[in-house]
């Protein structure tokens, strides 16, 4: 980004909001953003500001979300909902191949080409922009790219959101993703609304943020404005009631393999997987071949899978991990510890979506706290 | 397409079922002249009259075994089909019909029935795969018409069927359906229960039934706590899991351990 695009931030009033969505539309953008379906938030296409969740806020806990009605017009007074991004950049079904028995009876292979929407993403919040960034290194950034992947990413245009407040099961201060948005966006608001005003702090983060902005009808926003935006950030880190220590973490749990704490998670888990559904930064993929019944076409698919399932870890005869304990375990040991040896950080961004989401209310946050609580009895110097 | 006389021999076996499954065969409108040209129905009463004698490359078998005849004409199948292939909850659980194996058959036909002498049954409705040995089990009541046709396509093709034994809950998440459990409070069976009917009941707003039967690691103690908390009583707990699949070990033994949990409270 230019030293210009980092101006001084701007402030827009909420009457002008549809503006912002009207420049969207106007560059080609199809807007997806919250919306309230099936008694939550989730992440839609939208034309208007009148789709958005207004007023909405949500109450959350392990395994427990319901939609609470703020008392005020706010667009973004809620809390994540269930469905991450992820669903939109790294989406469940991809058809990858086709094959074909041509005339001459031979087997034609035809990739199914990624397709490229211009899209932009309404409402992305501090911890989520960091997942995008997690990942973009899994699946971009390395050797292999995954071009469905990368291709819906490419034109991607991200209006982010600072949280002005946090759900119980937030703990991305402990991750050090949020509440403020700290960059990957184009555009990042901070709703204002008390008393005296409806509007938003408007910063760009990118070029293209930046000439967005200043298409918008705005002001240059005064002291008042920016201190307002601090303090509704400020609210959301103070109003987190979990944590989860980063210090050695990462040896701490490999020294706590056979801790007595994984069989008392398992006894507790249904291995159904939602947590890592709902994860913004699992992205575990299985490969299923149909066949239709004439045998002269077959489609290659590609769809989130689960370490929590027996065919993640199918091999000749079986699967490898056969227990609860051995799968809740290696997902919380690849998501804390073995992703820093893999990509250089951590797999979790601290938007408690897999405490909400468990149907019986795991919280990763006190099983690592568990853990940690006592050394592993069987290991030698356990840290 | 190959000649007629080379399509592999399908044949449809009823045991004792509402027939349900076995009709999702015809019920497969758009796919139905496919499946009659890749496979020849050569056994199949529910479509024709005409019956071609076996051998047969593959058998589906409706249904639960409930009378010793049943125990013996299942032998006789078995020997006439290169692969077996169950379907249904009955078929693959013992169905509804297993309730009775958690009462006294025997007072059952004295109040049903005028003759009960005349009546030979056996004291439990049993899976198929409890007498002979069974190729593949398709789950559900009923089964998914898309399943079976994938189960057919896939023996057609010699490939392993792509019917994942995961929860439930990872379809409503493939399609984006907010969880009813977590989001409203409903209790529903989809974290013990097996994939199959696409989550259905969740994208409507009500708990899963359980009609495909346990999951491939199901956990029902913990689930049942989660219903209790929930405030689902005793009585709805035990019966939940005592619907289609009530046969299924994992099922039974859920059912068995909240109503003994229950003697012992009271």
């Amino acid at each position: 980004m230019s030293e210009d695009a980092s101006a001084a931030p701007r402030y827009l009033e909420r009457a002008d909001f549809d503006r912002l969505l009207e420049a969207l539309a106007a560059r080609g953008y199809t807007v997806i953003g919250p919306r309230v379906e099936g008694g939550a938030i989730v992440y839609d296409e939208l034309s208007t500001s009148a789709e958005l969740p207004i007023g909405w806020g949500d109450e959350q806990e392990g395994g427990h979300y319901r939609l609470r009605r703020r008392g005020d017009a706010a667009l973004f007074g809620y809390n994540l909902g269930p469905s991450a991004w992820k669903r939109h950049l790294h989406a469940p079904r991809v058809k990858l191949l086709e094959a074909a028995r041509d005339a001459d009876g031979r087997l034609r292979f035809e990739r199914v080409p990624a397709p490229q929407p211009r899209r932009a993403f309404l409402g992305v919040r501090a911890c989520e922009l960091a997942a995008i960034g997690v990942q973009d290194r899994v699946l971009v950034d390395g050797a292999h790219v995954d071009p469905h992947y990368a291709a819906r990413r490419e034109s991607l245009f991200l209006v982010a959101v600072n949280c002005g407040q946090a759900a119980a099961t937030c703990f991305c201060t402990s991750m050090e993703t949020g509440p403020r948005v700290q960059g990957g966006h184009d555009l990042a608001l901070t709703e204002l609304l008390d008393a005296s005003r409806h509007g938003f702090l408007v910063e760009a983060g990118s070029d293209a943020g930046a000439a967005l902005l200043e298409a918008l009808p705005t002001r240059a926003a005064d002291a008042a404005d920016i201190a307002a935006a601090g303090a509704a950030v400020a609210n959301a880190a103070a109003g987190q009631v979990r944590q989860m220590a980063q210090a050695g973490i990462r040896d701490a749990l490999y020294d706590r393999l056979e801790h007595p704490r994984w069989d008392e998670v398992a006894s507790r888990c249904l291995s159904c997987a939602n947590c890592t559904m709902v994860c913004p930064t699992c992205f575990c993929t299985t490969v299923e071949d149909v066949t239709d019944l004439s045998g002269e076409h077959a489609e290659r698919w590609r769809r989130w899978d689960s370490c929590f399932t027996l065919d993640f870890t199918h091999l000749h005869g079986g699967p490898a991990r056969t227990s609860a304990k051995s799968r809740y375990r290696q997902w919380l040991t690849h998501k804390l510890a073995g992703w820093h040896d893999q990509f250089g950080e951590s797999g979790c961004v601290g938007c408690g979506r897999c405490i909400t989401w468990c149907p019986v209310g795991i919280d990763i946050t006190e099983e690592v706290a568990a853990l940690r609580a006592l050394p592993d009895p069987s290991a030698n110097g356990a840290s | 397409m190959s000649e007629a006389h080379s399509r592999p021999k399908l044949a449809v076996w009823k045991f004792a079922s509402c027939d349900g499954c076995q009709l999702s065969l015809l019920d497969c409108e758009d796919e139905l002249l496919a499946v009659a040209e890749a496979i020849e129905i050569a056994n199949f009463p529910e479509a024709s009259r005409a019956v071609v004698a076996g051998p047969y490359d593959l058998s589906l078998v409706e249904g639960s075994i409930t009378t010793p005849h049943d125990a013996e004409r299942i032998r006789d199948i078995r020997a006439q089909s290169k692969t077996l292939v169950t379907i249904g909850a009955c078929a693959t659980a013992g169905g509804i019909q297993a309730l009775r194996n958690f009462a006294d058959v025997e007072a059952f036909t004295r109040i049903v029935y005028a003759r009960p002498e005349y009546i030979a049954t056996l004291a439990e409705s049993t899976a198929i795969a409890d007498h002979v040995a069974v190729d593949f089990e398709l789950r559900g009541c009923p089964i998914s018409k898309t399943q079976l046709l994938e189960v057919i396509s896939a023996f057609l093709a010699g490939r392993r069927p792509v019917t994942p034994a995961h929860s439930v809950c990872v379809e409503c998440k493939l399609r984006g359906t907010v969880c009813v459990m977590v989001a409203q409070g409903t209790p529903c069976l989809g974290p013990a229960t097996h994939a199959g009917c696409g989550a259905i009941c969740p994208a409507y707003d009500r708990g899963c039934y359980g009609c495909f039967g346990p999951m491939e690691t199901p956990n029902p103690a913990a689930l049942d706590a989660r219903w209790g908390e929930l405030g689902a009583d005793r009585a709805r707990r035990e019966r939940v899991y005592r619907t289609f699949n009530a046969g299924a070990p994992a099922f039974r033994e859920a059912a068995a351990r909240i109503a003994a949990a229950d003697e012992e409270e009271s």
